[in-house]
Parts: C-alpha cells; structure tokens; sequence
C-alpha cells in the first residue's frame, strides 16, 4: 500500500501495507523485549477465565476503566445551563482544559469555561488572590450575567473557603457587589460528576432563594402553580430538554428548567459564536422558590438539592432518568397530579404509537440478554426499559452507584420475571465488565465509547448509550425521554440487533440462508 | 476571504498592531499590562517574537493551557506502551486523558500493551485524610497479580499528592525491590507545578533520566543487549499520533539508518534503556524532550538535531541534516529517498495547490507545531499571518523567528479565548489550526478548521506519507461546500422586490 496523490490512503489502510508491517515486525523483534507471543497467548486466554474473574473482583485499591468522572465537570454542565453564565473553576488550570475538552468531545459544541489558574504559590498562601484577579478579569471579558464557582481538588485539599473569597473579592471591586456568583465546594475525591452537579445545582439556588449571599433577605415563599424541573447530568440533554418542553407545554403547565443547558450546547454554524445562548433565565432562577412542586428526572444527581428545595416547603419528586412507557407514564402522571393539568389525548396516541413500535418488534428482543452500565440513573431507567421490552439485563454496573442504587435496581429486576438473572454491581469498573463478559456471556452491551474496547476485546456488540460518546455523532441531539424518546433508544437497540443478525449470516453458501430480506 | 493578500507588509504590520492595542482595551489596567508582553507583530530578522513566554497564565481569562500532568502523563509517559501509567489521586484527571491523543501502538490492550487504559488510584476523601501511600503499595501488587506482563509501572501525581505529603519515591523504592529490581518509576508532576504543560515534560524527562538511566546502568547485563551499529539512532519527541513516528521512521530506515528508539508514541521500556546507545538522537518535539537530549549528549555524548518532518521541503531539509552526521553511504540514502518521493509529492502538489494557494491560516497549538507546520502550509501555497504557543519558551520564539515566520506575523503566547476570537474575527483567515477547546467556537463564526493537536482524528501528517494526507485534509476542511451555506439565503442576498424598487 504507497501513497497517492489521487486516492491519499489514511492510517486506516497505511500501514497494513507490506512496508511498514515489515518495519512494525522488525522494531517488535529487535528493539521491543516484546515476550513470547505463545506467553501473550497465553496469559490473554487466562484473563478472560474464572480464575482472572476472582482476582480481578478481589481488587481493593486500583481502578481500572472507570464509568465515572470527577465532581467539577458535573458542576460547570449545571453551571452552563444557566442565562449567561460562565462556570468559574477555582484550583489549578489544567482541570478546566479537561472539563471543557471532555464535554466538546461529546457535544461538538465549545464549551466556555475559566479557571483561577492556581498554580505553587497559591497551594502555599492559598487562592484568594487568584479568585480576586480571576473574578475581574472574567468580568470584564466575558461580560457574563453570573459567574458560578467551583472547586478543583487542588483547592479543597488546602482548603480554600469560597464564600470568604468571593466576599472580599467583591469588597476589592472584582465584581460590583450586586454581581450574581453563587458557589459549590465540588471536592474532586467525593463521589462523581453526578456529585457535583448536585452541588453546583444546590449552590445556585440557595444563592437565589436564601438572601442572595446577604444582599437582600432570604425569599418569603409565595407558592404558585408552576412546576420545576431538574434534568441532572444528561449527555442527551439538548434532545431531552425539547421534549420535556414540549410536553410540558402540550400538557399546558408553567414550568421552569433549572439548568438548561439544550441551546448553549446547540448552537448554530452562522457567522457567529456565542458563548451563550439560551440558559434559564435569572429572574425565573429566583422566582422559582414559589413554585409548588419540582421534580428531578435524576434522582442521584439531585439529591442535596432535592432536600434543600423540599425544606423550602415545596413538593419534590425523583425519576431515575424514565426510559421507555412505564417510566414515561409515571413521569406524565406524576405531572398532571402536581400540576392538576390532564394529559392531553396527543399524549395518549404518543404512548400508543410507542406501544405499537415495542409489539411489531419484542420478537427480535425478547430474551436477549444485556450488559449495561453507567451513571445510577441512567442504568436505572435502561433497566426498567430493557425489563419491558422483554429483554434481560444480566450485568447492570455503575462505577458512581451506591448501596442505594443497587437496591433500586435489585427491585427493579425482582418485580420482573425477565430480571431473574440480573446481577448488580455497585462501584465496579470496565475492567470488571470485561470479565463478566467472558465468564457470563451476554448478547449485547449497552454503554458509553470506552464501552468499544469492551466490545473489542469480547465480541459482544456495543450500543452506544451514555456519557460521553465521542465516535459516533449527534445521537444527543435526539431525546431518550417521552414516548417518542423511548421509540429513538428502541431504534437504537433494534439497529444494532439487525445489523448483527447481518453480519453473522453473511457468508455465502455457509451461513446466508439466514441474510433475510425481510425481518 | 482574506484581507493579507491585499494589503501590503506596512499595512498588515498597521493593523496587527491596532488589534492588540483593541484587545487590550477589555482587560481590567493590570491584566492589559501583563497580557501586552505576550502579543506583538513580528519584525523580520529580530531574533525572537518579541513576546515573553513561560509565565504563569492569568486567572480567569480563559487560558487554553493544561497542566504538569497533563505533560508527563498525557505527553511523554502515556505512550510508552509495555509499562502501567496509574493516574494517581482523584479519578478526574485519567477520565479526561484517557485514550483521548491518538498515540497508535501495535499489542495486545491489557495483556502485554496498556496505553488505552485508565489505571487510577481514585482516590476518596480518606485517602487525603490519612495519605495515599498504602493505596499506592496495593495498586502496584494488584497490577503485579493481573498484568504479569508489564515492563514497569509508573506513578503520575495528581494535585493531591504533593499537598498530602505522600512519599511516592519510597512507595515506588520499596516495591522495586520486592518485585525483583522492577523499574517503578514515582513522577511528581502534579497539576499545580509549573505555568503549564511544559514543566509536565521536564519533570517526565528527569523521571526517565533518575529512574530509567540511571537504574539500567546500574543492572546493565541483566537485559537482552543488541549489537550497536554506526548507524543506529533514536527518535525523540514523536507521540505517534495517528502513526506519526511509523511514517517518519520508514524515511530514516530507507536512507539506511537503524532507529532503536521511539520516544515516546509506540515505545517500549526497553528502547528507553537502550537510547544512550545510539549513536544520534533525532529530537521532533524539542519543547517536550530537549531536556532528555542534552543529558545524552552531556552524560552518554550521544549528539543530537532537530529536524521536521512537516511538509517536502522541511523534509528533505532534515533528511540532509541528518545525514550530515554520517557516512557517504546515509548521505546518498537521503538523497535516494528525496528523489524516490519526488513524485507523490509532486503530484500531492499538483493538485492540491491550486486549491490551497494564497490561503492564509492562523494558528495556535501546542509543542513543536506553531512553527513546525508553517513548511508545510507553505508548500501547499498557503500563509501563515498568525501563530503562538500554548506553553513555548523563549527559545522556541527564536527558532520561529529566525526560521519560520513572515514579517508581520500576529504572535500571541499563551492566547486567551477572548484575545483568539478578536483575531480570528478580523483577520478572517481562510483556516484555523488549534484544538479541540477552539475548534467549534471558530467553525461557528463560520471559519474551516482542522484540530492539529490530534490531527482530526487523522493522519499521520508526519513524513512523505502525511504531507499527502495533511494536504487532503486542509483542502477538505477550505473547500468544504458546507461553508457557502452558512448564512441564510433570505437573510444575506437583498430581497429581488427592493431592487426593483431602487
């Protein structure tokens, strides 16, 4: 294979050409101290036995392949959700090169985001006067509505006190004292991303409803009839925002999104970047300590701020990301009790168009069997679906899921008889997964794109459904909730089902009398 | 679409300095003051930019630098291949870099290879509390227990670990000696050293020169040794991305050389211990390795010479250099291998620089690359009116200065978001050059851009086989159709009913 001008050959066919696999071979043999192939043989069969099984759940103290990130990231996706709003990431800089990179890789959108830069000196006489520097420079550059802060592990380790900084930050002039900059202590060591949305979330309504850091008095609650809703750390958030608006206003219920983040990371290509877009609007952040109730479609990204919203006397309620007719049906239930709103017959031919998909195609699922894993809410509301479409979830882990956690998910499974042989693992890696696969086989795996060295290594087929999915595109801009959500995660499943079903019975005159035509 | 190629060098020279004197005008009066030395307009035979560099970043301005880190484990140590790289402390910093610079390597992932894995000490609220270290001990036993074909381990500080007080040197001492005189290799690059990227890769090279050289002369005979040949060499400062080093190595192999070493992108330890031995070290990415190349030369007096492998003329260029180092026989090598290229790249040119030419692009990448690339751009036809590193020193504004820019090139260390964007939107180059953090905001303002930190997620762009590959691909991100489209018709042409009214 040599390069052409007319026909440039990447590095896909490149070096499969004799030249450099001849050169690849040499440098192995020569320079590399490679070990003996049948020892490599040998010991990749060993990994993929029960014996390797034992060992590798018997690990204690390494993490391999983790499904999780750190709490910052979870912060600045909350952050961003709001109307003109820059997260604020006070620690060392190198962090917020991460978050941003992590979540354009996913959204291929930009991601605005700044740092305080600490760097020695400051892990010695602590941050202050990079956050009074920061807070100024940020101002006057980005010109954002509000600046919401959080911490990287560097800041928590030596302790630096947000609300002490950003007071005298504001008495040095950073910002005018009347400047909107709620915080969150997002300590990188405690829990996940999903942790630090919560806090992030929390943080920017206690700044609104308690006092507004002391400019004003803490709110008196008036409570109205509108509805908030909390989406939680969603890789499909802009398809999933649009739906729930959409039937919230079918459904013709007041409402507020807290963190709506579905417009900033969808923006358009037309001569002009901007840095925000949409966001819910400040003045609805405050005034949405009167509404009556708010409901969280993530339970586990929500869960300090749930509690603080219910000591402000209002109805909570949590849904575990709802996938598929159940989960939708209580999620629409839940609503119209809340809000005293009916659920529109448009609602109803939704449900039943999803319903009738799932009947012309349970045949080609019922009895597979899958592996799945993710964030806790989401394996949770893949769970129930799978359980529904007569699927068999046999692997449910989650890296960031608690005790907690697997209790749901065993309920899940012990209220179906399609989740007898569902096991789960709470705080587990991929690297556990990969044994899994090879000692109790499944049919698919359902996960994010690290998930494709699983499905590499054991064969099983992956169906991309997580956070984040970096190689294959656009799938967030399509919802997972609704009735209609749940018919775009049913095609996904389906797509994969068929084109393995293909690519096991294409070869002629062996096995093709199976490549029908019809499925 | 570009105003350079209308206007003349004074004019350019004008503007460029009214658009730093304007982007200045949004920083608060200290900031302006500071971000001022970073930005100038070069002035052809100056001996450098004209910029400082190496400084800490500002708070707040949205630099686009990384971390120590991000240089040691992300850069220099990631890629080497046999050896089990933990990410040391919270689970962040591994999740983000992990798999994610494209560093191809032949093995089989988890067995005997380990560069797309994520090894993490995850650490939790106790691990600080009480330190980190018994953590760390059992890590390495539990990679002993499953990974029995590693060649070495190394331990990748996170922030926590030099804040905690955690002694990583004797943890990695310590197990060295249980398991045999395993090289386990402690590196303190956490976050928060350092302005930068940059002192990431220094602390790597030292790690290597402590832990690798030092160790492998001491144990010397207990390794497989091959026979030294005059025309052995090393090649230092490739990270392979998208197979960059295998396309640069067949160029040194076929004009009759012996490359020993890859540092770092689909190398081995054994090539680490073995690189004192060459008989030349050929150093790509001099920011990330020059550390390493100087203590060869003092400790081991292996030479060493930059070359670049962008584009035909760099090529043939460094091909020359390198074979001024020695005998007649690698001489008329180089020269073979020049004349046996010569046709593809001058068909590549052929065709792709009628497309190209007169384009101008802006750049701002990382390492080697915002001088490194401009050879290349130009022999596609193309104009380089901006550039500036992420993390360069000084030296690297000299290098660039004296051999790669234009007068009148923008310059800008360490940019800021706010300061790139102002450039780009008035200086409407035909392409952007960056990363992944730009590559949206600049495809929104409806600008082509190509990542050249990843390469796109294509490649190689290093050697004869990249230029073809590096020339398709500028091409395709310019002349995509999709460009044409973005303005709404409706809204861009005058409405046919108020023409006929004028």
């Amino acid at each position: 294979m040599t390069q052409n001008a007319e026909k440039v050959i990447d590095h896909f066919e490149l070096f499969r050409g004799e030249n450099y696999q001849q050169m690849l071979a040499e440098k192995r043999q020569q320079f590399e101290n490679p070990h003996d192939a049948k020892r490599v043989q040998e010991i990749c069969d060993w990994t993929r036995s029960e014996d390797y099984k034992e060992k590798n759940f018997a690990r204690e103290a390494l993490t391999i392949n983790p499904a999780k990130a750190c709490q910052p990231l979870g912060a600045v996706f909350a952050a961003v959700g709001f109307e003109g709003t820059i997260p604020f990431v006070h620690g060392s800089q190198g962090c917020v090169a991460y978050y941003r990179s992590h979540l354009s890789r996913h959204f291929k959108e930009p991601t605005s985001c700044v740092s305080s830069s600490m760097t020695e000196d400051a892990a010695v006489f602590g941050g202050l006067n990079n956050m009074i520097d920061g807070l100024a420079n940020t101002y006057a550059m980005y010109k954002p509505k509000m600046i919401a802060v959080s911490t990287t592990c560097m800041a928590e380790v030596i302790g630096d006190d947000l609300n002490a900084f950003i007071k005298t930050a504001k008495e040095k002039g950073s910002v005018p004292n009347e400047f909107d900059v709620p915080f969150a202590h997002t300590p990188a060591f405690v829990g996940s991303h999903v942790t630090g949305y919560d806090n992030a979330m929390k943080g920017i309504l206690e700044h609104f409803w308690d006092g507004r850091a002391g400019l004003e008095p803490k709110t008196e609650r008036q409570p109205t009839d509108r509805i908030n809703i909390i989406g939680g750390f969603d890789g499909y958030t802009v398809g999933n925002t649009r739906e729930l608006r959409r039937i919230l206003d079918l459904m013709g219920i007041g409402y507020t999104i807290l963190g709506d983040a579905s417009s900033v990371f969808d923006t358009p290509t037309d001569g002009t970047f901007r840095m925000y877009d949409g966001g819910t609007p400040l003045k609805e952040v405050a005034d949405a300590v009167h509404s009556k109730a708010t409901v969280s479609m993530q339970e586990f990204c929500t869960e300090k701020t749930l509690a603080f919203i219910g000591a402000h006397g209002q109805a909570v309620q949590a849904f575990n990301h709802p996938i598929g007719v159940g989960a939708t049906d209580e999620v629409l239930m839940a609503l119209s009790r809340l809000s005293g709103r009916d659920i529109p017959d448009e609602l109803a031919l939704e449900r039943g168009r999803l319903v009738d998909a799932i009947a012309d195609s349970a045949a080609h699922i019922h009895g597979k069997k899958f592996a799945l894993y993710g964030d806790p809410d989401l394996t949770l509301g893949l769970t129930a679906f799978l359980l529904e479409l007569g699927a068999e979830p046999v692997h449910i882990l989650s890296t960031n899921g608690g005790h907690h956690w697997e209790q749901k998910v065993r309920a899940l499974l012990d209220g179906s008889p399609f989740g007898s042989e569902g096991k789960v693992y709470a705080g587990r890696d991929l690297w556990h997964m990969r044994s899994l696969l090879f000692t109790e086989p499944v049919d698919f795996l359902i996960g994010n794109t690290y998930g494709k060295f699983l499905e590499r290594d054991s064969g099983t087929p992956l169906i991309r459904i997580g956070f984040p999915i970096f190689d294959r595109h656009h799938h967030h801009r399509y919802p997972v909730w609704g009735y209609q959500g749940g018919l775009n995660v049913l095609v996904k499943i389906l797509d994969k089902i068929f084109d393995t079903m293909d690519a096991n019975t294409n070869q002629p005159s062996i096995n093709d009398y199976s490549y029908d035509i019809i499925r | 679409m570009s105003l350079a190629k209308t206007e003349s060098v004074a004019d350019i020279k004008a503007r460029n300095k009214e658009l730093i004197e304007e982007v200045l005008t949004v920083y608060p009066e200290k900031t302006a003051k500071r971000r001022a030395k970073h930005l100038n307009v070069h002035e052809a035979g100056k001996s450098d930019c004209g910029v400082k560099s190496n400084i800490k970043s500002i708070p707040g301005v949205m630099t686009i630098r990384g971390c120590a880190y991000a240089g040691s484990k992300g850069v220099v140590w990631g890629p080497i291949k046999d050896m089990i790289h933990i990410s040391h402390g919270p689970v962040g910093c591994g999740q983000y870099s992990w798999a994610a610079r494209r560093n191809y390597y032949i093995g089989m992932t988890g067995v005997d290879s380990f560069v797309t894995m994520q090894f993490t000490s995850d650490f939790q609220e106790k691990d600080i509390v009480f330190g980190g270290d018994k953590k760390l001990a059992k890590i390495i036993d539990e990679i002993e227990e499953l990974f029995p074909l590693n060649r070495g381990i190394t331990v990748q500080s996170e922030c926590p670990i030099g804040l905690i007080g955690d002694d990583i040197e004797a943890v990695s001492r310590n197990k060295s000696k249980e398991y045999g005189g395993k090289t386990i290799v402690p590196v303190r690059c956490e976050g928060f050293r350092g302005v930068s990227q940059s002192l990431g890769h220094h602390i790597a090279n030292d790690a290597v020169r402590d832990w690798i050289f030092d160790k492998a002369e001491a144990a010397a005979g207990d390794k497989p040794v091959f026979t030294s040949t005059p025309y052995d060499v090393a090649i230092i400062g490739d990270y392979n991305i998208g197979g960059d080093a295998w396309s640069s190595r067949i160029l040194l192999e076929e004009m009759g050389l012996r490359v020993i070493a890859q540092w770092s992108g689909d190398g081995t330890l054994a090539e680490l211990e073995a690189t004192p031995r060459a008989k030349l070290n050929v150093l790509h990415c001099y920011r990330s390795m020059n550390y390493i190349s100087r203590h060869m030369e003092e400790k081991y007096g292996v030479p060493w010479c930059e070359y670049n492998f962008f584009g035909p003329t760099k090529i043939a260029e460094s091909l020359r250099k390198i074979a001024s180092f020695f005998d007649d026989t690698i001489k008329e090598g180089a020269e073979r291998v020049i004349a046996k290229y010569q046709p593809l790249v001058d068909a590549v040119i052929a065709k792709y620089r009628p497309r190209l030419e007169g384009r101008t692009v802006m750049l701002f990448v990382g390492g080697l690359r915002p001088r490194h690339v401009i050879g290349a751009y130009e022999d596609l036809g193309m104009e380089v009116v901006g550039t500036g590193y992420e993390f360069g020193h000084n030296d690297d504004y000299q290098r660039t200065a004296q051999h790669y820019v234009k007068d009148g090139t923008l310059i800008y260390d360490d940019v800021t978001g706010y300061e790139f964007e102002k450039f780009v939107e008035r200086i409407q180059p035909d392409l952007v050059g960056s990363g992944i953090k730009e590559k949206y905001v600049f495809q929104k303002m409806g600008v082509p851009f190509r990542q050249m930190h990843s390469w796109d997620y294509s490649g190689p762009y290093h050697g004869y086989d990249g230029f073809a590959i590096f020339a398709r691909d500028m091409d395709m991100a310019i002349n995509s159709p999709i460009w044409k489209k973005t303005g709404a018709p409706w809204k861009t042409a005058p409405a046919p009913g108020l023409l006929a009214a004028e």
